[in-house]
């Protein structure tokens, strides 16, 4: 770093037809108030809520275990000055968002309602139907550029199979959403009837960090602070990483195409490595395995870019991209939550133009046939 | 250096910011403790608007379990991603020498005074009642 950084480090072309335009692979959008969802939600589900309220498999009941560093995790400067949560309010987010830093297409990423936490899975199951169709006629009816997900939490696979093909048949969704933390590991038997279907059906399935599994967000345990609880994003996505390669989904489902979103991509080389090193030793243990785990990371996974790693030395950074390849990162920005990357500023190493081209744009592009 | 007449002290509340153009740069002055403070309005790290920042105080701890508060207000944290910066002099809390943000000289003059300039008062008409803050840059 320099002594005083004020000019940024990566500039957009200054002209209109040489820009490159981004395709930010995780925008949060954001419901204004519960009563938006009940055009889509039925009246008993609506009775529910107002009854029971959400009961997540966490400790707390209406907020999360550990507070976050900033009001309901986002930039300070995103609340919309109509009122209203930051990324509730459309126009706001043309103006704030998409007009400025020139976002060609988002990628809608909903986390309302700790949407993949409900205990109540049918309940769970009722409130993602809702968002689902409130995507649409809120956000992408409206505005074109913004691509809705699919919500389908897995442990009620009859459930999440039956909104995925309601969805797709609509031709509207870009991507099937499950939830990082799942009852088991993502890679277990259980959850593979999703994948068979996801596969079929041509969509990439997307695995946003976030959310309770019901079991402590790190292998050690329930920790003390945010600081850690927000570390163990990475671990926990390393960890279905290791699930989804080693129990065989990519081997079982060759075609199905997995997207780990907000979970940054500084862990994957030693994950990799560390997968490989053991393959070699114990592929007896594993022999559905016809590929070492490093072959199925390059081939079948992507990794959206935010939180970017800061190496204190640059170079590092660049070391990185290069371990984990430009063909397996998709920008994203996480827009409007407190940790947002600038796609102008973030990327503190130099970028080629075909790699810049690759990860803004190109990666996306043919990953979601945008 | 040319001293720029930016506001009335009034204009800006105590605890408050206004951001104001100046030769081109948009420079945040902050209102604490009575004091003026200003800087470039753009975090070094990703570019975040300063103005934006919550006003903090200075936390640190001596040994776990206990905890000491000074310098209240006289601390922002970015908007963003929370680094922490130092409103006298724009030093980064984590690393001070390389990562800062860019600080202006202010003063804090009366309009009788003023009179007397020369000072670059592009859109004021200076009173000699009103006390006006006043940015180096």
């Amino acid at each position: 770093m320099s002594d005083v950084i004020d000019r940024p480090i990566l500039e957009q072309e200054a002209t209109a037809k040489t820009r490159l335009r981004i395709i930010d692979c995780d925008v949060h959008p954001s419901i204004h108030a519960h009563s938006d969802l009940n055009p889509f939600l039925p009246k008993r589900w609506q009775e529910h809520l107002k009854t029971y309220g959400s009961h997540l498999r966490t400790p707390y009941i209406g907020t999360t275990p550990y507070p976050r560093s900033s009001p309901l995790i986002a930039r300070r400067d995103a609340w919309p000055p109509t009122g209203g949560p930051p990324g509730s309010d459309l126009d706001f987010m043309r103006k704030q968002h998409l007009d400025p830093l020139d976002v060609e297409f988002g990628i809608l990423q909903v986390l309302d309602l700790f949407i993949f936490s409900q205990q109540n899975l049918e309940f769970g199951a009722a409130i993602q139907r809702a968002i689902n169709d409130w995507q649409l006629a809120f956000w992408s009816d409206r505005e074109p550029r913004l691509k809705a997900s699919i919500l389908a939490g897995q442990d009620d696979t009859q459930l999440a199979i039956a909104e995925i093909e309601r969805c797709a048949k609509t031709g509207r969704y870009v991507q099937i959403n499950v939830c990082p933390r799942a009852n088991e590991p993502l890679g277990r038997r259980r959850y593979w009837p999703i994948y068979e279907r996801a596969q079929e059906i041509g969509l990439p399935l997307g695995i946003h960090v976030g959310g309770y599994g019901g079991h402590a967000p790190t292998g050690g345990g329930w920790p003390s602070f945010y600081i850690e609880e927000h570390q163990s994003n990475a671990h926990t996505v390393a960890a279905q990483l290791s699930s989804l390669v080693l129990e065989g989904v990519p081997e079982r489902f060759p075609k199905l195409q997995i997207v780990f979103i907000e979970g940054g991509f500084g862990w994957i080389p030693a994950t990799t490595w560390r997968m490989d090193q053991h393959f070699d030793r114990f592929r007896s243990e594993v022999p559905h395995l016809k590929r070492r785990p490093s072959e199925y990371v390059k081939q079948h996974f992507w990794f959206t870019t935010q939180p970017i790693d800061e190496p204190d030395e640059a170079k590092h950074l660049r070391a990185l991209i290069d371990w984990v390849g430009a063909d397996r990162l998709l920008f994203s920005s996480d827009y409007p939550h407190w940790d947002f990357d600038d796609p102008r500023f973030a990327f503190k190493t130099p970028l080629t133009e075909t790699e810049r081209k690759k990860i803004f744009n190109g990666n996306a592009r043919a990953l979601y046939k945008l | 250096m040319t001293r720029h007449i930016v506001a009335r002290t009034s204009e800006i509340p105590p605890g408050g910011n206004k951001v104001f153009g100046v030769e081109g740069r948009d420079i945040v002055i902050f209102h604490v403790n009575g004091e003026f403070f200003a800087l470039l309005n753009r975090c070094p790290h990703e570019g975040a608007p300063l103005a934006k920042a919550a006003c903090v105080a200075r936390l640190t701890s001596p040994e776990p379990g206990v905890y000491q508060r000074s310098r209240v207000g006289e601390l922002l944290r970015c908007p963003w991603h929370g680094w922490e910066f130092d409103m006298r002099n724009g030093q980064s809390y984590f690393d001070p020498q390389r990562v800062k943000v860019r600080s202006y000289p202010v003063a804090v003059e009366s309009g009788e005074e003023l009179q007397k300039g020369p000072y670059v008062a592009e859109t004021f008409a200076v009173h000699v009642e009103d006390n006006y803050v006043i940015v180096e840059v």
